[in-house]
């Protein structure tokens, strides 16, 4: 059993959200940097807790990134897995990074490859469905929770209004969200065996990135709240009718 | 060249979120000096025909009922193959959880660039560039979109679907379906409940309230109002609410017309997925508490006084009292 966990780096949950050179790049500096917590909390809990359960699993994490997102997957490295690589080349694409993993998982034979919902800056919900489309597998997007019995997965996942439950043999594609495992905190063992886990480096494969960022905008600032007093709560639905016109 | 939307629908109708769509892909195929067509996969029981009030000329339809169950794999490839047959050179879905599904399959498939969570018309002066929700809500960024086919997955709640005269041709797809290799044990529909993503006003609660036991009142106002409920992070790591209802930077991004929170402190990872909203009204004890700088309307007081007396005032305003 070979599991793939993709590990993307996002700025920190609280970061300040600004843009410099004319609003063309995000600004960087003083900003934290954490693993997008969906591949963390989720998707890489998940791997471990299954590796756990059977401990011939070879677990790999995976991140697109330049030289900067290291300090990121070794953090995911001491919570868990054999083994990192790191695709060599800063890109924003989708298509770029999912074509990247896919080049990966082709030549590792994975038989579970997990992604996070979506990161949380660039919110594009769509890695995980590329890279199964890239190797015309199964994906199931969105999961909340992920059970494995030898090859069969049985995974529930967020549909529309409600949930579903699916049964797919493997290899798949998986999204994992909240409800897939619950977050851990790093121990003493586990950052020290990192440091003794390879890095690998690998350099990209050709691929056309097909979009590019523009240039950023941040939202109009709020005019400011207007205070209704707490003994006439009516007032507040009177202007929420008539002034917003809400409903 | 055309504009071909993928019409999303569960239990024979079609979604509010890709009556967006239709009049989304309509004015962006207006703005091409284009056609805009429309895709459904399965069977409605709405006439197919009457969606041509929403600007679409014609209607693809693969009306094969295996179909009415979307999987993800099965529907990249016939809408692949849709784009190819009908000559689309921009693809629309709704950044819905369908949308999310499928079309990054899709765009994979077609080499298209892609854009999930578009929340305006692109601008198509030079180039194709659409303008789309990053950061969770708190930046918006433009994205060039470069490839001979693009794919652009709106966000609901962000384009009003418009109406006109209009009566679409329905022509059969031919296309062949595969067979899904992914099995579906069981669903589970919340049904007579307005899908969070779908509503256009959400009533939240969060820690304030103490306790599961007092959630009557919110779902209450939430039923007056037509409204979905949500809550925050803690409330549904409590078990106090279902976790489908979380909202924010770990949970659900919402975009409704009206968010209410209650007893919600606002912290900045609550905010990411509820900054959208058109409209946020907050009732909160502490004058102090965050969310009253990201709000347009608020009341500083007791919520198990003030929300009584909200519903008293709805139910007044809708004759019920
Ligand atoms: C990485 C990360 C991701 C996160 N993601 C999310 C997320 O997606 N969504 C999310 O919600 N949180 C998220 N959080 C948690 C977030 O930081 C806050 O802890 C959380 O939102 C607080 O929930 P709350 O407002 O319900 O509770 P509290 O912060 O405890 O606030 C309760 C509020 O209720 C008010 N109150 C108390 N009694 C009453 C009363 N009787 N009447 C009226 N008001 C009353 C209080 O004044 C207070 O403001 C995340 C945190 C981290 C670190
Ligand atoms: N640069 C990257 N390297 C590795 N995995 C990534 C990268 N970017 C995104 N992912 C994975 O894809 C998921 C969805 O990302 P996105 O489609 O950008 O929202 C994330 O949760 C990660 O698991």
């Amino acid at each position: 059993m070979k599991i793939l966990v993709c590990i993307s780096k996002t700025p920190d949950t609280t970061a300040k959200i600004a843009f410099t050179q004319n609003n063309t790049k995000f600004a960087a500096e003083g900003v934290q940097w954490i693993i997008n917590p969906y591949d963390e909390w989720y998707a890489l809990v998940r791997a471990i807790e299954l590796k756990e359960k059977d401990p011939s699993t070879v677990l790999h994490l995976v991140t697109v990134g330049a030289a900067d997102a290291e300090p990121i997957i070794r953090k995911a490295l001491a919570l868990g897995g054999d083994e990192a690589i790191r695709v060599n080349a800063d890109h924003h694409d989708s298509f770029y990074i999912a074509s990247q993993i896919a080049a990966i998982a082709k030549t590792g034979g994975y038989d579970l490859i997990f992604t996070g919902k979506e990161t949380i800056d660039y919110n594009g919900s769509s890695i995980g469905g590329m890279v199964a489309e890239l190797l015309d597998l199964p994906y199931i997007s969105l999961a909340v929770k992920f059970d494995l019995e030898g090859t069969t997965a049985t995974v529930v996942r967020e549909i529309e209004g409600g949930e579903e439950t699916d049964s797919v043999s493997l290899p798949v594609v998986v999204s994992c969200q909240k409800g897939v495992a619950e977050q851990r905190i790093p121990n003493m063992k586990g950052i020290m065996g990192a440091r003794t886990r390879p890095l690998k480096v690998v350099e990209p494969v050709a691929v056309e990135a097909l979009t590019s960022v523009v240039s950023f905008e941040l939202p109009p600032a709020k005019a400011g709240v207007r205070l209704v007093p707490a003994d006439n709560p009516e007032e507040l639905i009177r202007l929420l009718h008539e002034e917003a016109k809400a409903f | 060249m055309s504009v071909l939307i993928f019409i999303d629908h569960s239990e024979g109708h079609v979604k509010k979120a890709s009556l967006e769509a239709l009049s989304y892909g309509a004015a962006v195929a207006q703005q091409l000096g284009t056609t805009a067509e429309g895709l459904l996969l399965g069977t409605v029981t709405e006439d197919l025909a009457a969606l041509g009030k929403y600007g679409v000329k014609k209607i693809h339809q693969l009306a094969q009922d295996s179909l009415n169950h979307l999987d993800a794999q099965v529907y990249g490839k016939v809408i692949a193959e849709a784009v190819s047959a009908t000559g689309a050179t921009v693809v629309i879905f709704s950044n819905n959880l369908s949308g999310k599904a499928v079309a990054p399959r899709v765009a994979a498939r077609l080499k298209a660039g892609l854009v999930a969570g578009a929340v305006a018309l692109p601008d198509t002066s030079n180039g194709f560039v659409v303008k789309k929700n990053v950061f969770s809500g708190k930046a918006f960024a433009h994205i060039s979109l470069t490839s001979p086919i693009k794919v652009v997955a709106l966000n609901p709640n962000s384009f009003a679907a418009k109406t006109s005269d209009g009566q679409a041709e329905v022509a059969a797809l031919n296309v062949q379906a595969d067979t899904p290799k992914v099995k579906v044990v069981s669903a589970t529909q919340a049904s007579g409940q307005v899908p969070l993503t779908e509503a256009e006003i959400v009533v939240s609660g969060g820690r304030g309230l103490k306790g599961p036991e007092n959630w009557g009142m919110v779902e209450e106002l939430a039923r007056l109002l037509g409204a979905a409920t949500a809550c925050s992070r803690p409330v549904a790591d409590a078990h106090w609410r279902p976790h489908n209802e979380h909202v924010g930077q770990t949970g659900i991004a919402i975009a409704p017309n009206l968010y209410i929170a209650i007893g919600i402190s606002g912290a900045i990872q609550h905010l990411a997925g509820v900054n959208r909203s058109k409209v946020i009204a907050v009732i909160n004890k502490d004058p102090e508490a965050p969310f009253f700088k990201a709000a347009d309307y608020g009341i500083v007081g007791d919520a198990f006084e003030v929300v009584p007396k909200l519903i008293a005032a709805v139910k007044k305003l809708k004759g019920l009292a």
